[in-house]
């Protein structure tokens, strides 16, 4: 085979977006992942998003049961998996059929023609098959009989069934992106050595199927040339790639090490939060104690007992676990216990779209407990920095005596991204307010003088033995108490309490502009499409328009309303019906606040954002 | 090791807090067999803990000079298992009723007793809500007339043992709300036992269903209503001690010595260890005599040894000693 075309230099490309979609079974989760991994190790940035159905084994080929991984690469920033991609790799028509619209017009689309057969274009209902027909004739089509290839190239290798003959076809695929966009197949190899160290035979058949489909690719007069993007311009370091929810369970792992207590997590398996209990029960090496309970309620009801005796507790749930957990979360509030409830939002009300993102949990987080019941509400932004968030809720729950919340959502907990390696000597103290010494006159609701946190004191301390509960607690004894003045005074300092908090978190700041025509305003996961839509609209030319995300949602940060003051209009973006909008207009009167919503279970797409924002100040 | 800890009295173990149950509650009386029992336990105060939910019931830890939670309606076992897998050495006891048990709290009823941690359950039967002012609950009878049923209630019970041990209850023990003597011995021998235990105490409430146990509990009857049964003893109750218990077919028969040939060597033998809850549950459903005492208590591996042998196995084939050789273990990759 000495056909091949003499390499020609690649051009050079800032960003490219690939979509793998293929059947369940056909590997798109690991073909994705490869090729990010590799691309992250060859320097450049990246955002990940898998998409896979709800459905455990959907039949094959059928349109929902496709499962797909977007990745997201560049030599300059990337914030988010992207909209638009620049290449789609279809494994079979229901992949095609699925995928199609998100492909920029006169791109490129990979398909595996084996896969086009009757039966399967039956099954992605298609009345022609759209490789004959003229429909596919605005994308640049390569069509490759993966399947036969990749038996081909396996002929000879001993000790492989057909069915892992033609399960290895994603590698061809792989391999083909990988000369694509000028990548080495090295790491990918290395990943073959070491997870199939035992069966040589399937390293050999891997191996030999992505090195076919990279010199295919190579060989293929269809293929014009190849790109390379550049290495992305990041702070020196040691980087790995991290899922949100990863990050999240680590992030607890982190505070556990350096506040010296121990880790207790009770949680009930809930879409989409179930991987930081996935994550959490693998680290007993670390003495994690992660309690699977027979419910929601049992969840936070064992984390709230675990912390009353000093542990450091953590609940994990999403929106409908959330509601289950209310009563539970006011008791925490009620005795002033430290615990953290993270949820991981998704599409509501209700069951909604349990594997879709939103954000539409930020009231029930606020306000929904019976009673005045104000808890520590923060949001993280990224995948990466659901590990600060998950470490910063620890640590204002154990400084404060108080629940926090920590709301993520589907979108930044399944995306991945690069994460900068934190070592837990980096991250800052964290303080508790345990006693360990009877002093005289002890009381249970003792409080430090700045914070109002009461002080901790548990079981297995001798002279320190007293009653904690539901019901309203005399300020001074902590008995208890039904006199009118008393339980006034104690409502207000739990809500002093949470508001003091304010002191100890940073202000909001602006990016991209500090005053101007337009504050683009929205919290939690939408950092990344909010970031990179107001820094392209800022690239246009808009140089008025800046951007105040927001992760400190209760207590806000100090300087808040002097931050919205500055801009002439102020845009508050979210995917919800305007929850956040209805915190900030609660605490601040006199500022007009537009709103631009979305709930269709979807992130914000960056033309959207980009024509809105034009809107506003045209 | 057994340490030896300061001698107890029951004041020790009284708080300062005025008690308000109704006057001639037996909720007083198992409070002060708490109280009595808690200084034989070779247990330091400072090392107990009391978990309750809602009801009359669960006022209990607020009495108690120790460690105490008053929780949220039917979620103690929750709670308490958060408490005693965060600290193993705690003796943790959780007080509910059989409305905060068995009707808002049944999910975790049943699955604390299935996962056997080392917790002493009391539950104080009165077959009536009396928090909330006599309302039927579900271990009220069918035809009771409360506020909630006023012509009758239509909801067949559960009996609490029945269910318990359906729920793989390792230790089960009845007792009357008036017994202060053997309440006492029972709260010390579930205190010493292993794993999950469950007393359930048969308990007047002299406002909403007062006498609701007085064919069984009253001092007139109650030798020959009831038999308290004891591990390794035959099965003889009566106030002439001439009645036993042998097994028919599949039945259990009230028989009286010295009748039809009958001695006490036919009489069954209380095994209260055996693992198989076959006759434990026909023990527990008998009508007549009604059992009373320890009825199980099956020695078996507790929830948190099985939690923690298998930290220990992690912890000794595990390379990770600190977060950081996890955070820089695998696929990491340098910027320069």
């Amino acid at each position: 085979m000495n056909t091949a075309k003499i390499k020609e230099q690649p051009e050079v490309l800032e960003a490219v977006i690939i979509r793998f979609v293929g059947d369940s079974g056909d590997g798109m989760q690991l073909t994705g992942t490869q090729f990010s991994d590799t691309s992250a190790m060859f320097g450049n940035d990246i955002a990940t998003f898998p998409n896979y159905p709800s459905e455990i084994r959907a039949p094959q080929g059928s349109l929902y049961g496709v499962s797909g991984f977007q990745v997201h690469i560049g030599s300059v920033e990337i914030s988010t998996p992207g909209d638009e991609v620049d290449l789609l790799v279809a494994m079979n028509p229901a992949g095609l059929k699925t995928n199609l619209h998100a492909v920029k017009p006169g791109h490129t689309i990979i398909v595996d023609t084996d896969a086009f057969t009757k039966k399967n274009l039956e099954k992605a209902q298609y009345e022609s098959n759209p490789l004959e027909d003229d429909s596919l004739e605005n994308y640049r089509i390569i069509e490759v009989s993966m399947t036969s290839l990749t038996k081909e190239a396996l002929k000879g290798v001993e000790g492989l069934d057909n069915k892992s003959i033609t399960r290895s076809k994603n590698m061809f695929a792989l391999g083909m992106v990988y000369w694509m966009y000028d990548r080495s197949t090295e790491h990918t190899e290395d990943f073959f050595n070491k997870k199939f160290k035992s069966k040589p035979h399937v390293i050999e058949a891997n191996t030999r199927v992505l090195k076919a489909g990279y010199n295919y690719a190579n060989t293929l007069e269809l293929i014009p040339n190849s790109y390379t993007i550049s290495p992305a311009k990041m702070s020196s370091g040691t980087y790995r790639i991290i899922m949100g929810n990863t990050a999240t369970a680590w992030g607890f792992l982190a505070a556990a090490e350096k506040s010296g207590l121990e880790l207790f997590l009770g949680s009930y398996p809930i879409t989409p939060a179930t991987d930081i209990l996935h994550e959490l029960v693998k680290h007993k090496h670390f003495g994690v104690k992660a309690f699977q309970a027979e419910d929601e309620i049992a969840g936070i009801a064992s984390a709230i007992g675990a912390s009353f005796a000093g542990d450091l507790a953590i609940t994990t749930t999403s929106g409908p676990g959330l509601a289950l957990k209310g009563e539970a979360l006011g008791l925490a509030m009620m005795i002033e216990l430290p615990l953290v409830v993270v949820n991981v939002q998704r599409g509501g009300p209700s069951t909604g779209l349990p594997t879709k993102t939103e954000q539409s949990d930020l009231l029930q987080a606020m306000y929904g407990r019976n009673g005045e019941s104000p808890v520590i509400v923060i949001a993280a932004s990224t995948p990466a920095d659901c590990f600060d968030f998950a470490y910063q809720a620890c640590k204002l729950a154990l400084e404060h005596m108080t629940p926090v919340i920590l709301l993520t959502d589907g979108y930044i907990a399944n995306g991945s991204a690069p994460w900068k390696v934190k070592s837990v000597a980096e991250m800052p103290e964290i303080k508790n307010n345990l006693v360990i010494e009877v002093k005289e006159n002890w009381h249970p609701y003792d409080r430090n003088e700045e914070t109002l946190a009461r002080n901790w004191a548990v079981p297995g301390t001798a002279g320190l033995e007293h009653r904690v509960g539901g019901l309203e607690k005399d300020k001074v004894t902590g008995n208890v108490s039904y006199v009118p003045e008393n339980h006034e005074y104690m409502t207000n300092i739990r809500a002093e309490k949470v508001q003091r908090v304010q002191n100890y978190i940073p202000n909001i700041e602006t990016e991209f502009a500090e005053t101007g025509d337009l504050l683009v305003v929205g919290w939690g996961g939408t950092y990344g499409s909010l970031h990179t839509a107001v820094k392209q609209i800022n690239e246009q030319g808009y140089k008025k328009i800046g951007l105040a995300h927001f992760n400190y949602i209760n207590p806000l940060p100090k300087n808040t309303k002097e931050v919205l003051s500055r801009f002439k209009k102020v845009l508050v973006c979210e995917l919800n019906n305007g929850q956040f909008s209805k915190v900030l207009s609660s605490n601040f009167s006199g500022i007009e606040l537009l709103q631009f919503n979305k709930v269709q279970g979807l992130p914000f797409g960056n033309g959207e954002l980009i024509q809105k924002f034009k809107q506003i100040v045209a | 090791m057994e340490t030896t800890v300061k001698k107890y009295t029951f004041k020790d173990f009284s708080s300062d807090q005025e008690v308000r149950w109704c006057p001639g509650c037996d909720d007083y009386v198992i409070l002060r067999s708490m109280q009595k029992a808690l200084p034989e336990m070779n247990v330091k105060k400072e090392d107990v803990v009391f978990i309750s939910g809602i009801g009359c019931s669960s006022r209990f830890p607020y009495y108690m000079n120790t460690y105490g939670m008053h929780s949220i309606h039917g979620r103690a076992p929750g709670i308490a298992s958060g408490v005693k897998l965060a600290n193993p050495a705690l003796s943790v006891w959780i007080i509910t009723g059989d409305g905060d048990a068995m009707a808002i709290g049944g999910n975790h009823f049943i699955h604390v007793l299935r996962r056997n941690i080392d917790l002493n359950i009391v539950l104080f039967n009165n077959e009536i809500y009396g928090l909330t002012k006599g309302q039927f609950s579900p271990t009220s009878l069918v035809g009771q007339k409360t506020k909630s049923s006023p012509y009758g209630n239509t909801q067949p019970p559960f009996s609490p043992g029945e269910l318990a041990l359906g729920a793989q209850a390792r230790f089960f023990a009845r007792i009357g709300g008036n017994n202060p003597k053997e309440m006492s011995t029972i709260f010390v021998e579930s205190h010493k036992f292993k794993g999950t235990s469950l007393i359930e105490v048969l308990q007047n409430c002299v406002i909403f269903n007062d006498g609701c146990f007085k064919n069984v509990t009253d001092k007139e009857v109650k030798e020959d209503q009831q038999i308290y049964l004891e591990h390794g003893k035959p099965m003889i109750f009566g106030k002439e001690k001439d009645k036993g218990l042998v097994l028919n077919g599949l039945k259990l028969e009230v028989v009286t010595i010295g009748e039809n040939g009958i001695t006490q060597e036919d009489l069954l033998v209380h095994n209260a260890k055996e693992e198989d809850p076959t006759l434990h549950q026909m023990l527990v459903r008998m009508k007549y005599p009604v059992a009373t005492g320890i009825i199980r208590s099956f020695d078996d591996v507790t929830l948190e040894e099985r939690m923690n042998d298998l930290t220990a196995q992690v912890k000794e084939n595990s390379n990770f000693k600190k977060t950081d050789d996890l955070f820089f273990s695998g696929e990491t990759y340098e910027v320069k």
